[in-house]
């Protein structure tokens, strides 16, 4: 018990409180007046906007994928499976660097995108989606997984019965059922994104105003030596994330209270 | 779905399962799916080892070689040495005083065990340095005692810790909360002590679940980038770790050396999900209920 209150607050409470602490003591004003800023604004949005893109993208696929999982039979299911919490296992800058040779205008994919579509993807916002897509991949797959697995087929047989398709079935048996899950990986996709470096910053270009990400501003700031400017944007990506939880968890609370308290 | 299978040399010819999607529909699903996961997972892991291995594979094992990266595999392997077993013991005390006793405050503190994990790793990496930096009280006496953290080997372990500081904890709570305390009761009633309830009933219940949460412990531990990133000072030789090394390779244009870096480290991410889908195959009544396939 000692041991872990001692090593919680050393490790975790004592860096964040320092953190509060300093931005406490530059004034709100002030945070505020950096946080105004051309540049900063511009990476806070793009952090939140791609995170939030990334999120909606993996919370559909993630469905789907879930959904093929449990549901489906098919050779190699078994490696899919496995290999779904690759973005987990795989360090963050090796799939940066991966990620970012195969979607360059000469890579593999990215050649053929150029020349066909005229798409640029990699030192693009589109670069920094697909980075935050792979990271985001397995949360959501994985709190809804096991949901879909509980199910109870009867319940769909009892709906099949009374006459509804099977699209209907799925709106308004299955969904709801998987909805409390489905927001759970949503946030953790959404929260693991908007904080995401490593995978980001090789394939996004890093142009101030339109590819640079606030971890990647935060960075600059503290090589420059500017810790205000630093503190600023960290304390704002805190309060930001802190309240689309919050937003999140009130969703939740009120989707569970609409199933009935299930 | 197996009786569906048997007695599938009955079905008329036009039959329509209610529980299932139509045929073209669950095609469609696996094939996106499919086509997906190639584009975003396995293509880029293929791509490592295919660049890695651009100029043969005796230029990349003459790369790992080179004094800096083999500095940076030890300090690696150092930095995770120390990160792990302080989170795994971490992890198991606060799931045990977690799920073994009642006390005030619990869901709170579950929520500060979480908190790493919705923090972005640079503004982790940032708070290091606002504390222990050599302008701040602390680190400024710190320095001052022959003792830097920040740009220093200390800096990279606490960056480390922290971010991978619930995965101990995240895993054994579940499964801790789930076995209860009747066995633990019933050796103290026995007359065991404390800790000889924890070595001989307690530890090898969680035994799997804790090989669980160490092995993703380790993998992140090995592979964190932002937080060491801000903290380290990247000193090629000193503070450079691998994931540092692969930036720093790849930015001079060292392409084969950067990849043959990031290959070993894609190797290390295989054999955590074999070890790991085994544990879940072999064990899973052990694990979290999260994890069951």
């Amino acid at each position: 018990m000692g041991v872990m209150i001692t090593m919680l607050s050393l490790v975790v409470i004592l860096p964040i409180g320092t953190l509060i602490l300093r931005g406490a003591q530059i004034g709100f004003a002030d945070l505020w007046a950096v946080i105004g800023r051309e540049r900063t604004f511009n990476a806070l949005a793009l952090s939140f906007r791609a995170a939030l893109i990334a999120a909606v993208f993996n919370l559909f696929f993630g469905l789907a994928l879930a959904w093929v999982l449990v549901r489906y039979r098919f050779p190699g299911k078994r490696i899919l499976d496995a290999s779904v919490d690759l973005p987990f296992a795989l360090p963050t800058a090796v799939a940066g660097i991966a990620l970012t040779t195969i979607y360059a205008p000469n890579g593999a994919f990215g050649a053929p995108m150029m020349d066909w579509f005229g798409l640029k993807i990699a030192y693009t916002e589109l670069g920094i989606w697909i980075a935050l897509i792979f990271v985001g991949l397995p949360f959501v797959v994985r709190t809804v997984q096991p949901v879909i697995e509980e199910i109870d087929r009867e319940v769909e047989e009892a709906s099949a019965t009374l006459g509804a398709s099977r699209a209907r079935t799925f709106q308004k048996v299955i969904l709801p059922m998987l909805m409390p899950a489905l927001l759970t990986g949503f946030a953790l996709a959404l929260a693991r994104s908007v904080g995401e470096y490593g995978s980001v910053i090789f394939i996004a270009g890093n142009l101030p105003n339109l590819t640079e990400i606030a971890p990647l501003l935060i960075v600059i700031r503290l090589e420059e030596f500017d810790y205000d400017g630093a503190i600023a944007i960290a304390l704002a990506m805190l309060a930001i994330s802190f309240v689309m939880l919050l937003v999140i968890n009130l969703i939740q609370v009120w989707s569970r209270r609409r199933m009935g308290a299930a | 779905m197996t009786t569906t299978l048997k007695t599938s040399g009955l079905r008329p010819q036009n039959f329509k399962s209610a529980t299932q999607e139509p045929v073209w529909l669950r095609y469609t699903l696996i094939a996106v799916v499919l086509l997906v996961l190639s584009v975003l997972l396995y293509a880029p892991l293929i791509a490592v080892f295919v660049e890695a291995l651009d100029d043969g594979i005796i230029m990349a094992i003459e790369s790992l070689g080179n004094r800096d990266a083999q500095e940076a595999i030890k300090l690696t392997l150092i930095i995770a040495a120390i990160a792990v077993p302080a989170n795994a013991l971490f992890g198991i005390a606060a799931a045990w005083a977690i799920t073994k006793f009642d006390w005030r405050g619990k869901a709170f503190l579950i929520t500060l065990i979480d908190l790493p994990f919705s923090v972005s790793p640079v503004v982790a990496g940032l708070c290091l340095i606002l504390l222990f930096g050599a302008n701040s009280m602390v680190g400024g006496w710190l320095v001052a005692n022959g003792y830097p953290i920040i740009f220093a080997v200390p800096g990279i372990v606490l960056a480390t810790m922290f971010i991978t500081f619930p995965f101990v904890a995240r895993e054994l709570i579940p499964v801790m909360t789930e076995q209860g305390r009747s066995e633990e009761e019933a050796a103290l009633t026995l007359g065991a002590s404390g800790w000889r309830a924890f070595f001989t009933v307690t530890l090898p219940n969680i035994r799997w679940a804790l090989l669980y949460g160490v092995l993703l412990c380790n993998a992140r531990a090995m592979g964190e980038f932002g937080a060491v990133a801000v903290v380290s000072g990247k000193i090629r030789g000193q503070t450079a770790t691998m994931p540092i090394m692969i930036e720093m390779l790849y930015n001079e244009y060292m392409s084969v050396a950067a990849f043959s870096m990031a290959a070993l480290l894609a190797v290390l991410a295989l054999v955590t999900l074999m070890l790991k889908s085994a544990l879940e195959w072999r064990y899973a009544d052990q694990l979290a209920a999260s994890h069951r396939h």
